[in-house]
């Protein structure tokens, strides 16, 4: 009989409306993200407000997508070297990581920034200024990269 | 004055009905969306709830495309075919009793008592499915073709069996006046209504609802639309405002449905415990009844699959026919002793 497994598959139903609902609204509600959250490239700035690259180009080399480029300057700080221009296309860039990975002064770090969005493509290439980030909001991705790496 | 309280009625009880229609796209969204775990639309006013006003603004604004080698004439005419008759089956439903509203006389809530308020409807909303038919075959699509012939085998199928079942309300109460009907299981006792007539009542209501499903292309049994096998069945080449025309003419078939059940099987606007009841307490109690059934077919649509077209047809033939006739023959079997 067909009718039984009817109303059986109605009660199922009726009691699904009461579940918590799944759907997450998702400009309202944003999306939980942790330190192992790989978001897009963003320069640390150290308590002294410089950032700590050396416009080595490491990072540059790294990058599979070409994205990075860098000009390098001489400074009179300790470090003598600095970049005098770092821009992120931050439509070429596929958030790996591997900039992460390649900086050996812990200039650069993955951050939990997800959302790009801009009109221009020209809005989209980054340069320093829009890169930088404190220290602060960056600590626990730090962190996270130095257990990983375990390389300091 | 007669004439402009049929007016005001006239103009209530239509736009209560669309109200509705308007409203059942918004409850099949949102409870569609809750048996799924899901939100729905939520953007259009508060809680989504002026998702309706902003489908009908689209649909206003969407492009209107009558396809190549179409029949233009009964193109056009299809929608209004399958959406007409839907809406005048409204005028012989009774919604209360005598009303009063600020002292001005409305006499009996419902626009027009006919003797054969039954066979109206029946015959009225057997016309809706030409619409269907003749959208199919206008389009001059194979997909919109096979979802017309469909629908009226379906149709035929199942017409039978409804007005088998709604002829054993009618030996029970011995009218076709739906008003009558009413009347009779109006009693105060809710055990006076057709539904709770041993074994007949409940075979009637179930055979019913069964049948008004297929009877308005609804699922299990929307063999016309069938998305998967057929595009969008008849509607496939419909666009704009046409198709929001079959799909007013589908809603409101639902609603008229819903109360036909209502009035047929669950006493109409008989409040329980209550005979007088004021109209207000009865239209309430219309309502909630009517609701009821307009939920179940939101919730029966997002539980069931589709049936396969044999299936369907078996159904309607070797198991639903027989089974109403054997109940009518059993109303009959009832009356006598009773």
């Amino acid at each position: 009989m067909y009718l039984p497994e009817i109303v059986r598959g109605l009660v199922i139903t009726f009691k699904k409306m009461f579940e918590p609902r799944v759907t997450r609204q998702y400009p309202e509600q944003a999306m939980p993200t942790t330190e192992v959250t790989r978001g897009q490239p963003r320069l640390a700035v150290k308590d002294d407000g410089n950032i700590a690259c050396v416009s080595c180009g490491l990072c540059e080399a790294a990058c599979p997508a070409y994205a990075i480029t860098i000009d390098g300057q001489e400074t009179d700080r300790f470090i003598e070297r600095e970049p005098e221009r770092f821009d992120i296309d931050m439509l070429r860039c596929i958030l790996c990581g591997f900039c992460e990975e390649a900086c050996p002064k812990e200039a650069i770090f993955m951050s939990n920034e997800l959302e790009l969005a801009n009109t221009t493509r020209e809005g989209l290439v980054y340069d320093m200024e829009q890169l930088k980030r404190s220290t602060s909001i960056l600590q626990p991705r730090i962190d996270y990269v130095r257990k990983i790496n375990d390389r300091w | 004055m007669p004439f402009l309280i049929l007016l005001i009625k006239a103009s209530l009880i239509y736009g209560g009905l669309l109200v509705t229609a308007a409203v059942m796209t918004l409850a099949e969204r949102k409870i569609s969306a809750r048996i799924q775990l899901r939100i729905g639309p939520n953007r259009v006013g508060p809680g989504g709830v002026l998702q309706p006003l902003a489908d009908g603004v689209k649909f206003i604004l969407k492009e209107e495309i009558t396809p190549d080698g179409a029949n233009k004439g009964i193109f056009r005419l299809a929608p209004i075919m399958a959406a007409g008759p839907a809406m005048l089956t409204v005028a012989v439903i009774p919604f209360a009793g005598e009303t009063v509203i600020f002292g001005l006389d409305f006499g009996l809530l419902s626009l027009t008592d006919l003797d054969i308020g039954l066979l109206f409807v029946l015959a009225l909303s057997g016309l809706s499915v030409y619409g269907v038919i003749l959208g199919g075959w206008a389009s001059n699509s194979k997909y919109s073709l096979l979802g017309g012939l469909r629908a009226s085998a379906q149709m035929v199928s199942y017409e039978l069996s409804l007005i088998m079942t709604a002829l054993t309300v009618v030996a029970l109460s011995g009218s076709m006046d739906l008003r009558e009907i009413v009347e009779v299981q109006n009693t105060g006792n809710p055990l006076a209504w057709n539904c709770f007539t041993p074994v007949i009542g409940q075979v009637g209501l179930i055979l019913f609802v069964i049948a008004t499903f297929a009877e308005t292309n609804r699922h299990p049994f929307d063999f016309a639309e069938c998305e998967p096998e057929l595009v969008g069945g008849f509607h496939t080449e419909y666009s704009s405002m046409k198709f929001a025309l079959f799909f007013l003419g589908e809603y409101c078939a639902m609603t008229v449905m819903a109360c036909l059940t209502t009035v047929l099987f669950l006493g109409g606007y008989s409040v329980p415990f209550w005979e007088d009841a004021p109209w207000m307490v009865e239209l309430a109690t219309f309502m909630a009844k009517t609701s009821f059934f307009l939920f179940l077919f939101i919730w029966v649509r997002w539980t069931l699959p589709r049936f396969r077209y044999d299936q369907l047809m078996n159904l309607g033939w070797k198991v639903f026919l027989p089974i109403a006739l054997a109940n009518l023959l059993l109303a009959g079997a009832f009356i006598s002793l009773t």
